[in-house]
């Protein structure tokens, strides 16, 4: 069972993470906290809690999600959303949980004694990605994102898209023809 | 009132499928006091049931039984079981369509005549002409309340036409406007007016675009004489000894198989599934597939030369607010070959939601390329380019070799190649799009690839001579008369317009048919 919580933040909390429980992220974007089996975001307030894959596996899922579709605009949250599929999926197929494992220290084996999170700018992550582009690893997770992320009604109004328009009388009243610039 | 009609009952005329074709002509047949069962293969949902979402509304209404795919066509890439984006439910593809509804050309219906012999493709005439058509045109026109005719107005531009009216009026072209929409822009027919709600593409919650779901349908349903099964899949068409249909089997909503007897069988379940069920019904006596005595079943498929462009601006467009498609260019749907390929396209206002944006925009693309596009999202203008491609013997639809769905029936394979036609003609609608847009100020243009297919065509095509196609100028199959062909799958060739309108016309015209060759006992 995997659940996205929102959580308090970190230091409102008990105190005290070790240091052993942390992971770091590479250089760029907030920092994600591995403790128990849980990814927590101490900056954003949500966690992520993982049964069939090891949290720092879906830590780098999390950070392979942003690589592909990189929307800097949109929280980590909403990316750890979109691959938490792969961990209930993993909990009910063994394949699964092994494509997904061995994906992710395949891809940390390619980045340098780092791994993959340690690399520090996106287009260094992004070369490893485009070496594994055709496996059914990358594959799986791109696939997963295409519904996984930009079907959440949440990340829409970020991108500017209204959804559902049927039960406010659709746009006849509100803007349907409201372009000024031409 | 619905009529229930007995499986045993051999005198009524089966249907299979309810969309454009089917639908249609169960309510004309049923208004001349025919008895009609549509077997239906999707369930019925009323309009209020649509849902405004575009994955929710895919799982309602999509035709997403497996399918393969084969060819050099990108669908078979990113869509290999997804060849086409249709819909199985009480309606068809009319739940989903946009609404475009504009005629043939004249040279359309003569594209041997007029384009000459082009090596490979297997170009034929009509064995009807637009004269012969115009009055069923006509009819169609006033069925489904055609805008901009029978002096029904327009209907407002959105934000997404007002872009490509800009851009039309700077490259000079001539005939732009909120096209021939069978989308009313006032109450009319029961139905209302268009609330500008978008999401035509997961049908009308407003019942505003025609569809036979709540237009053809109940109206039939009300004489008595017509009688919808939904959830009833069409597996085999039987014979007698002396070659007449005499009744369809099929798997009803419990996987039971049925027979229902009929006196005449037409069938209109889109190019994919009429010509699948013509082969699927091969006998000792028709060991190639009903009808089939020419080989062309399920051969000549068409899609329509399609493609996207949309338009990122400086400023912002909102696209997806209103008519997902209500303003069309017609300027380049003339037959020109000094453009470098023969036929022309119609450039069609479009729009997608955000989540089929990012399903559509680059299959299989990632990376910042991809989603810098997607990130200006609500400041894009879409249009969809919809031209003639040419018909192929080797574009076609065979049934599996193993692969088999859930009733025992073989699936089927779409296979597909462009022409080198389509090729030139997609380019230069891409051209021609993208300095549309800049014209009007974008920043950058995405040239995208085809959907899925919506306007699937011609594998059971129309022929003068029995040896050149499967059916007759009524849709009647040149080898067994009482089976008649009601859906997209007759047309000859695709024209560059949108088909629903040609498809109701045809249905029009035919139940005028079948009904004379009734009274007079030919059939």
């Amino acid at each position: 069972m995997v659940t996205i919580y929102e959580s308090k933040p970190v230091h409102e909390k008990k105190p005290g993470l070790s240091r052993r429980e942390l992971l770091k992220r590479g250089g760029v974007g907030a920092l994600l906290v591995i403790s128990g089996s849980a990814v927590i975001s101490p900056e954003h307030a949500w966690g992520l809690e993982t049964s069939a894959l090891k949290p720092e596996t879906m830590a780098t899922l999390i950070q392979m999600a942003r690589d592909i579709y990189p929307h800097d605009q949109v929280p980590d949250k909403y990316y750890a959303i979109a691959v938490k599929a792969h961990d209930e999926q993993a909990g009910k197929d063994l394949a699964h949980k092994d494509l997904i494992e061995k994906g992710v220290a395949d891809l940390d084996l390619k980045s340098g004694k780092d791994g993959y999170t340690g690399l520090g700018w996106e287009e260094q992550r992004v070369a490893v990605l485009r070496d594994i582009q055709d496996t059914p690893f990358f594959q799986a997770v791109r696939g997963g994102l295409v519904v996984g992320l930009y079907n959440q009604k949440q990340v829409w109004p970020i991108f500017g898209y209204e959804g559902e328009s049927y039960s406010k009388g659709g746009y006849m009243a509100r803007g349907f023809d409201d372009i000024e610039w031409l | 009132m619905t009529a229930p009609f007995d499986l045993k009952n051999d005198g009524v005329v089966v249907i299979i499928g309810s969309g454009a074709g089917g639908g249609t002509l169960g309510n004309e047949l049923a208004q001349k006091g025919i008895d009609v069962v549509i077997l239906e293969a999707g369930a019925r949902h009323e309009y209020q049931d649509f849902i405004n979402d575009e994955w929710d509304s895919f799982a309602q209404l999509a035709w997403t039984d497996k399918r393969t795919t084969s060819g050099d066509w990108r669908v078979a890439k990113d869509f290999p079981n997804l060849p086409a984006w249709i819909v199985k439910a009480v309606g068809g593809s009319t739940a989903h369509w946009a609404g475009a509804s504009l005629r043939f050309q004249e040279h359309e219906f003569k594209t041997l005549s007029t384009y000459g012999k082009l090596e490979g493709a297997n170009l034929l005439d009509w064995p009807i002409t637009l004269a012969e058509l115009e009055p069923y045109y006509a009819k169609a026109e006033d069925r489904l309340g055609v805008t901009l005719t029978n002096n029904i107005p327009g209907l407002p531009g959105n934000n997404n036409f007002k872009v490509m009216k800009a851009g039309a009026d700077k490259l000079g072209y001539k005939e732009c406007h909120t096209g021939r929409m069978a989308i009313n822009s006032e109450p009319r027919d029961d139905r209302n007016a268009c609330q500008q709600t978008g999401f035509c593409f997961q049908g009308c919650k407003w019942g505003a675009k025609w569809s036979t779901l709540y237009s053809e349908i109940p109206k039939g349903e009300a004489t008595g004489h017509l009688e919808v099964r939904p959830n009833a899949m069409a597996i085999n068409i039987n014979h007698d000894a002396s070659g007449k249909v005499t009744g369809v089997v099929y798997a009803d909503k419990d996987g039971r198989l049925r027979e229902q007897k009929a006196r005449i069988v037409a069938v209109a379940g889109n190019s994919i599934e009429s010509p699948r069920l013509l082969l699927n019904s091969a006998s000792s006596q028709f060991p190639d597939g009903l009808a089939n005595s020419s080989g062309q079943v399920g051969k000549n498929y068409m899609r329509h030369t399609t493609g996207s462009v949309y338009g990122i601006f400086d400023k912002p467009v909102h696209m997806y607010r209103g008519t997902t498609m209500a303003g069309i260019i017609r300027d380049e749907a003339r037959n020109d070959p000094s453009r470098g390929f023969v036929g022309g396209y119609e450039l069609e206002t479009l729009s997608l939601g955000l989540p089929f944006m990012a399903a559509f925009l680059n299959p299989g693309g990632w990376g910042r390329s991809f989603t810098t596009a997607l990130d200006h999202y609500d400041h894009m203008a879409g249009m969809w380019i919809v031209g003639e491609d040419m018909p192929r013997e080797e574009n076609r639809i065979t049934l599996h070799a193993d692969m088999k769905d859930e009733h025992g029936m073989p699936v089927a394979d779409v296979h597909f190649d462009d022409h080198s036609n389509d090729t030139a003609m997609r380019n230069h609608a891409y051209k021609q799009g993208s300095a549309l847009y800049e014209a009007v100020g974008a920043t950058r243009t995405l040239p995208t690839p085809p959907y899925p297919s919506t306007h699937n065509l011609g594998t059971n095509r129309m022929s003068e001579k029995a040896a050149d196609g499967v059916v007759n100028k009524h849709g009647q199959a040149h080898d067994i008369k009482n089976l008649f062909v009601s859906d997209g799958s007759q047309f000859t060739t695709g024209g560059a317009e949108n088909p629903t309108l040609t498809i109701v016309s045809l249905a029009i015209r035919q139940a005028e048919y079948i009904a004379g060759q009734m009274s007079a006992k030919s059939i």
